[in-house]
């Protein structure tokens, strides 16, 4: 192991390994660093900025930034957490997030961030840009109003399932997925048991027939925080 | 209809090696042939390129210059940005709906013309102006743009629109154009005479290290705008793993009030290709593309020749000047309207033929650029100092400016002034001094470095433009106390809007909402609140924002209410009744009612 080298994230001491990005090492360290776009089986991306941390006091993204020894690393300020704050505040302006009635409540990503950095209203208005709904596909359907356009449909669909279903179009706040198809998603090869449908961290894409199928309070962030489970390594490696 | 289109794209795919990295040239001529890419198209492009064709969509859909929707024979693109409207762009734009009974964004129902704004296409010298197809007109007036329909009704030929010439090149045949150059001082750098293929020979009498090592004692920063040593960046790329090297110029010169690489790439091309050249020995590569903004068209032609006559007299191709081995040459890539592609890896991206999203850094383009191989991505005027060094040392060039700025800058002058267009000058010139040279009329505020850049007010006149204090690309716009800080910012602010590629939220997104909150303030609904709130919402994005662009787009509103926060704090009031005013009750009861389709009982008036 002589070719770890060490780091520190908000003063604590932190192993890796040459090329990991600091995300990585830092999951491995059971630290956990808010993020949405990034995903343990994509390659990173760096578009939500909710990782974003101080590296020798510029900013960077964690999820992309690779680590080099002696770094040091704050994620945990308040100047930071007010960033993300700010950020997921966004995301939820700009899209139509309507969780009490969402299947995703208590399963997603975005609101469990939400819950764990402290997020109350968001202080900036609701753009309430129109999005579509398409429900051509006989087992998904993908709400744009849900959408955060963290690009893991597009990665999962190219990465991991050797399709190539879904592609961002158009620019700025005009920017949204569409489909491979001249028409919709029922057109696509895309199927339900796709890990573009399984990676969606929010209720953009969901599955059909399944609903409400677990009672609120039994959800996965219903009973510990999103980022519990990174966490929880540091007390097993102790 | 559709087997003729059918077949054009495949010739069209076929000329270009049905290479999808050369996807930007394939959709570019698609758009120009039939005046859209239309769903058919990208099914066929995306089969004869084997790629998706949500990714040919995707480009399309990215590019302002590329459009799904049928455009018409003639796309008359206005001129939007800030100088343009001080010229009395909106009554030229009047003219135009005028006399072909359309909006902006809208097409004539007989196909023949398709009105669009546009974003700064580089002659704020001479606005206002707009494209014709690839043809630029300037000094445009409500009775020109009427002329100009009439003509291309009657004669059906953009061509026939120039009646008088520009000065210098801009005559040349291949240029043809009605642009003037509007040089006002020429300094010692680029406007110096240097003949082709000079420099080129001193640098291949040495060795490629030592050119990197006489470009870094001259201490050259890239003209751009960032700043970064050119010698520096060179050397990494040298140094990276890889057979092929690229060298890449950036022409996409769109920062709004930036006109200066237009006036290079008029009269200074063999200066660029020179350096260009002389990058290629360098670091060692083969390949040089330059990437030339969409608006810039109308020059293609003449490059092309430049490209061709350097060829002939072997200062590009094979084994250069009687150098064995070293064997480059440079090609010209079209861009199709995104100012986001100035930004280096968003350059690179286009260049591949994907969508002009920037890269995630690093790798830097030094290490992995275009297409995988190390690049070097420098701009216009950087490479025209490059020739210059070479020719007359490091020493010399080193001698002039301040310390930390060697050399001279290319400024493009514009707005409030009776001498607006190019000056080469000294970095370490003063603020006052370089207004008072362009004739400055009551200079109140003055944007330098564009929207990305600052606006300041007297109290900063006494500073120098250099890196180090007043930094700027090249854009320094100026306005006299007529105008109104918090909508020069709004515009601005507009423009980033409209530019963002979307990928990152604080630019998607916190973009929209400084806009929204400037807008509530300039309506005179906005409190002293607003205030802190536009400072912590700016600070968000600049942080957290994944590119430069994002990362300097809410400077317009950061800096007018550092230099001008009196303008803002005339405009807020205190919310002493704890009314939201921005709240229309009226409004929202009118929405309510027709959402329902019925007139409210209780509130009826």
């Amino acid at each position: 192991m002589s070719d770890k080298i060490k780091f520190t994230i908000d003063g604590v001491e932190v192993e890796a390994t040459p090329g990991q990005t600091i995300m990585q090492a830092a999951d491995e360290a059971g630290v956990y660093i808010p993020r949405l776009c990034a995903h343990k089986d994509l390659l990173p991306f760096g578009s939500c900025r909710v990782c974003t941390v101080m590296v020798n006091d510029r900013p960077q993204a964690a999820c992309t930034q690779p680590v080099s020894a002696g770094m040091s690393v704050e994620s945990e300020t308040e100047e930071i957490r007010q960033i993300r704050v700010n950020l997921i505040e966004m995301l939820f302006v700009e899209g139509n997030h309507y969780c009490p009635f969402c299947e995703k409540s208590g399963n997603c990503e975005l609101q469990a961030l939400g819950y764990r950095l402290g997020m109350l209203a968001p202080k900036y208005p609701y753009m309430f840009n129109k999005h579509d709904v398409d429900a051509s596909h006989p087992d998904i359907y993908i709400d744009h109003n849900r959408c955060i356009l963290c690009a893991r449909c597009v990665r999962s669909s190219k990465e991991l399932d050797g399709k190539n279903v879904f592609q961002f179009v158009g620019r700025g706040i005009h920017k949204k997925v569409a489909f491979n198809s001249d028409t919709n998603l029922g057109a696509t090869d895309v199927s339900v048991t796709d890990k573009a449908i399984e990676n969606c961290p929010v209720g953009a894409i969901l599955k059909k027939g399944v609903g409400y199928s677990v009672p609120i309070g039994k959800r996965m962030y219903d009973t510990q925080p999103i980022g519990s489970d990174i966490e929880a390594r540091k007390a097993t490696a102790k | 209809m559709a087997e003729n289109l059918e077949k054009a794209i495949r010739e069209i795919c076929e000329l270009n090696g049905n290479d999808h990295t050369r996807m930007m040239d394939i959709v570019r001529e698609v758009q120009q042939r039939f005046g859209r890419v239309s769903s058919e198209a990208m099914d066929f492009i995306a089969d004869a390129v084997n790629s998706h064709r949500v990714e040919v969509e995707s480009v399309v859909s990215f590019y302002s210059f590329l459009s799904e929707k049928q455009k018409g024979k003639f796309v008359i693109r206005l001129c939007n940005d800030v100088i343009d409207k001080m010229h009395g762009v909106d009554n030229v734009a009047q003219a135009f709906r005028e006399e072909l009974g359309i909006d902006f964004g809208e097409s004539t129902p007989d196909g023949k013309f398709t009105l669009e704004w546009t974003a700064c296409i580089g002659m704020c010298d001479q606005a206002p102006a707009a494209l014709v197809n690839d043809k630029m007109i300037t000094r445009l007036s409500t009775d020109s743009a009427r002329e100009i329909i009439k003509s291309l009704k009657a004669n059906g030929d953009e061509n026939r629109l120039t009646h008088l010439l520009g000065d210098g090149n801009n005559a040349n045949l291949l240029v043809n154009s009605m642009v003037n150059n509007n040089i006002r001082e020429e300094g010692p750098v680029i406007f110096a005479k240097l003949d082709a293929g000079k420099a080129l020979h001193k640098a291949l009498a040495m060795s490629a290290v030592e050119v990197i090592k006489d470009v870094k004692t001259a201490r050259l920063r890239g003209r751009g705008g960032a700043g970064f040593p050119t010698g520096m960046k060179w050397e990494f790329t040298r140094a990276a793993e890889g057979d092929e090297k690229v060298v890449i110029c950036n022409a996409d010169e769109g920062e709004p009030g930036t006109f200066k690489d237009r006036v290079v790439l008029t009269e200074r091309p063999d200066l660029m290709f020179e350096g260009m050249t002389i990058a290629g020995y360098a670091i060692g590569a083969q390949t040089g593309v330059v990437y030339l903004r969409a608006e810039y068209a109308y020059l293609r032609a003449f490059l092309e020749s430049v490209l061709a006559d350097r060829r002939n007299n072997n200062l590009l191709g094979n084994n250069i000047l009687g150098k064995e081995g070293f064997n480059f040459d440079i090609r010209i890539q079209m861009g199709a309207g995104a100012y986001i592609c100035g930004e280096e890896t968003a350059l690179i991206s286009s260049c591949e033929g994907l969508r002009g999203d920037p890269k995630n850094r690093p790798p830097f383009p030094a290490q992995k650029g275009y297409l995988a191989n190390p690049t070097s991505v420098n701009n216009v005027e950087t490479f025209c100092c490059v020739a210059q060094i070479l020719d007359k040392g490091a020493g010399w060039f080193a001698e002039m400016g301040s310390t930390g700025s060697t050399g001279t800058k290319l400024l493009s002058i514009s707005g409030d002034c009776t001498r607006p267009g190019v000056y080469e000058l000294p970095f370490g010139i003063l603020v006052g001094d370089m207004l008072e040279k362009a004739g400055a009329e009551n200079p109140y505020a003055v944007q330098v470095g564009g929207p990305s850049g600052q606006l300041i007010g007297k109290a900063d006149f006494q500073r120098t433009i250099c890196y180090d204090d007043v930094a700027t690309g090249g854009s320094v716009m100026i306005f006299n106390e007529d105008r109104n800080p918090l909508e020069i910012a709004h515009e601005f602010m507009e423009f980033f809007c409209e530019e963002s590629c979307g990928y990152c939220t604080p630019c998607r997104a916190g973009n929209e909402l400084i806009k929204e909150r400037l807008e509530v303030i300039m309506k005179g609904e906005g409190t002293p609140e607003d205030l802190d709130y536009l400072e912590q919402l700016g600070k968000t994005v600049a942080v957290s924002s994944r590119c430069g662009l994002g990362q300097t787009s809410p400077n317009p509103v950061l800096s007018s209410l550092k230099n001008f926060r009196g303008e803002y704090e005339k405009l807020v009031k205190e919310n002493k009744d704890g009314m939201q005013r921005t709240f229309d009750i009226h409004k929202a009861l009118a929405t309510g009612e027709e959402l329902q389709g019925r007139k409210s009982v209780i509130y009826a008036d």
